[in-house]
């Protein structure tokens, strides 16, 4: 099989979004969109599925809350339960209510940071990556949706010339 | 139009009866003498000894603090336990009679921020809001005859509202400029008329709109939704030191005015969406789709967060500071109520942080009106708390009379609420965003 793509462009996101239906209805496999802004809906016109993101900010809020947890009571009732301006340091319920600012708090900044790196990590952005985008055209005014070639390159691309495309470009997959 | 089913309207009379029923039940059986008192007591120490004999330890205790005659210290303390228990009936009556007001309230409230800043996506859900706050002339009108009677005496819910008390007792003497009866009244009648008049004001103007060719309507619903929410939050906060936290006329914080706030609004929004899912369920309201229940969901869940945030400010304040003329309050209900106090922070906080979490949940109808039971019980709970160890003390019970106060409260706010839905079309159409609600989504 050949590493083809063929790259057509649009300059409107509503003509993008209905050359996205179409060449999903006609079962070309659309390999990548990109666009200088989010388009509302396109993921799921694409059929992208749903994020997992909230689920893991979830549970490494749940690492955080822990953690508090932990740390609190073995630091303050635990390692040295030293009596400080009466404090019931005799338990770790007993002196709960003084925690909680900080059991929330680093929930909240588990939950938030390692989803954030998660993120990062899944959509492979660091310092110094090559950017990807095929025109630079594409983070300013312009939208690349990029169709795999398979089988016939000719009609492929000029069905993608009737979806409104303003231009179009066959490349080697880079 | 919407047409009053013949079932609920039933079951509403019904609840009123029962309700009825129970509440004078409740205030039949209350001891009207010492000595009744006595044999009660008598009898429930024959009946668990270690519990009641220890029971009887502190009552010495504390009588002896008092410095009464140690002798009389049993007939003193049997004196206090009627006041208390001849409180019980009434103060179940008021918690429930406050809770449905808030519920109407807030929806008020909620109703008129929709309109002050705009909101596209309610307008569909704005008959369901006004029918709710349809309860508010009713459930007024019945607070302030439920004052006079305390202010008449015939009960001693509001402490400082008896002269004799108020003798004996320094504190409550420097409030007595804030805290006298005929000022209580009539700043009561003033929030209550205030209330009253933005709401029916507001139902008018949505009405005319329905079929009017201009929007001249909408803008004065606009600016006049503006100015009841500046007159709601100075209202709605000194109501909130009138009603509730005037029955510890000692004790006194800075944000019970909001924290009522939160508890109000969130059973508000809880009730808007239950009662939106049944008229969707019975097929009235085919223009609202599941983003809008999505959306009052979301509202629950943040809201409850609220609420529980404001709990734990006012709580931990006092909890690590523990000044003892403000703490006691706490101590009373940590000590007295230890179930209902810590039990709605599970009902509360816990079950709709867990439940309503999830996105997908959100949309769920079963699963918010699950929730929002839950809710609705948890944010009773909390009016309870705030108001019962004030009144009962230690002779709380969640018995006949509390559930039957509820029934009655709940059999009247269906009946005025359903009927209201009954007197106008379930879609208000001349709002401008009319569309934009229609085609909601997210």
């Amino acid at each position: 099989m050949s590493n083809k793509v063929v790259q057509a462009m649009y300059n409107d996101d509503d003509i993008l979004m209905d050359a996205v239906k179409e060449t999903r209805a006609a079962n070309h496999h659309i390999e990548e969109v990109y666009t200088p802004f989010p388009v509302h809906g396109l993921d799921k016109a694409m059929g992208l599925k749903g994020t997992r993101l909230a689920i893991t900010a979830f549970m490494y809020g749940c690492v955080g809350f822990s953690f508090a947890v932990w740390m609190m009571n073995y630091m303050m009732i635990e390692q040295w339960p030293q009596d400080i301006g009466g404090k019931p340091s005799m338990s770790f319920f007993l002196n709960m209510p003084a925690f909680v600012p900080i059991m929330f708090e680093l929930s909240v900044f588990f939950a938030a940071h390692l989803m954030v790196i998660t993120f990062y990590m899944r959509s492979r952005l660091w310092p110094f990556k090559e950017a990807e985008n095929p025109d630079p055209r594409t983070t300013d005014d312009m939208f690349v949706m990029e169709v795999a070639v398979e089988g016939d390159e000719a009609a492929l691309v000029s069905f993608l010339e009737k979806t409104g495309t303003v231009e179009i470009k066959v490349t080697e997959k880079h | 139009m919407y047409t009053f089913s013949s079932k609920l309207k039933t079951l509403s009379f019904a609840l009123m009866i029962i309700g009825f029923l129970g509440v004078a039940y409740g205030f039949l059986s209350t001891p009207s003498t010492v000595e009744d008192v006595k044999v009660m007591m008598q009898d429930s120490h024959d009946s668990h000894g270690a519990e009641a004999s220890n029971h009887e330890v502190i009552a010495d205790a504390h009588a002896t603090a008092d410095a009464h005659d140690a002798e009389h210290s049993d007939d003193s303390h049997a004196e206090h336990v009627l006041h208390l228990l001849k409180n019980k009936p009434w103060s179940a009556l008021y918690v429930a009679l406050f809770f449905f007001f808030m519920i109407s309230l807030a929806t008020l409230a909620f109703y008129a921020i929709q309109h002050a800043s705009q909101a596209g996506w309610p307008v569909v859900l704005f008959r369901v809001m006004e029918a709710i706050t349809g309860y508010l002339p009713v459930g007024g009108v019945l607070l302030f005859v439920f004052f006079v009677l305390s202010s008449l005496h015939l009960n001693h819910l509001f402490v400082w509202m008896d002269p004799e008390v108020v003798a004996h007792d320094e504190l409550i003497q420097n409030k007595a400029g804030y805290l006298n009866v005929p000022f209580f009244l009539i700043r009561a009648a003033i929030y209550i008329a205030g209330w009253i008049v933005y709401r029916q004001y507001a139902r008018k103007l949505t009405l005319a709109q329905d079929n009017a060719s201009d929007l001249k309507n909408y803008y004065k619903l606009f600016k006049s939704s503006a100015a009841f929410l500046v007159f709601f939050l100075v209202t709605e906060s000194m109501m909130s030191w009138d009603w509730i936290m005037s029955l510890d006329p000692h004790w006194f914080s800075t944000l019970f005015g909001w924290y009522i706030f939160a508890s109000m609004i969130v059973s508000a929004i809880t009730t808007i969406a239950l009662v939106s899912i049944y008229l969707k369920g019975k097929g009235y309201l085919e223009f609202v789709n599941n983003s809008h229940l999505h959306d009052l969901a979301k509202f629950m869940f943040g809201f409850s967060v609220f609420w529980t945030y404001l709990w734990f400010s006012q709580f931990m304040l006092i909890w690590y500071a523990n000044i003892p003329e403000e703490v006691t309050y706490f101590a009373t209900r940590f000590n007295d109520y230890k179930i209902p106090f810590l039990g709605m922070l599970v009902l509360n906080f816990l079950f709709p942080l867990l439940v309503l979490m999830n996105s997908d949940y959100k949309r769920v109808p079963w699963f918010i009106v699950t929730t929002g039971i839950v809710i609705l019980i948890g944010h009773y709970i909390d009016i309870y708390v705030m108001i019962m160890p004030a009144t009962v003390g230690d002779q709380w019970f969640i018995g006949i009379s509390e559930i039957s106060s509820v029934l009655l409260v709940l059999g009247i706010f269906i009946y005025v609420v359903f009927t209201t839905l009954t007197k106008a079309p379930l879609l208000a159409k001349g709002s401008p965003f009319l569309k934009e609600s229609e085609h909601f989504h997210y």
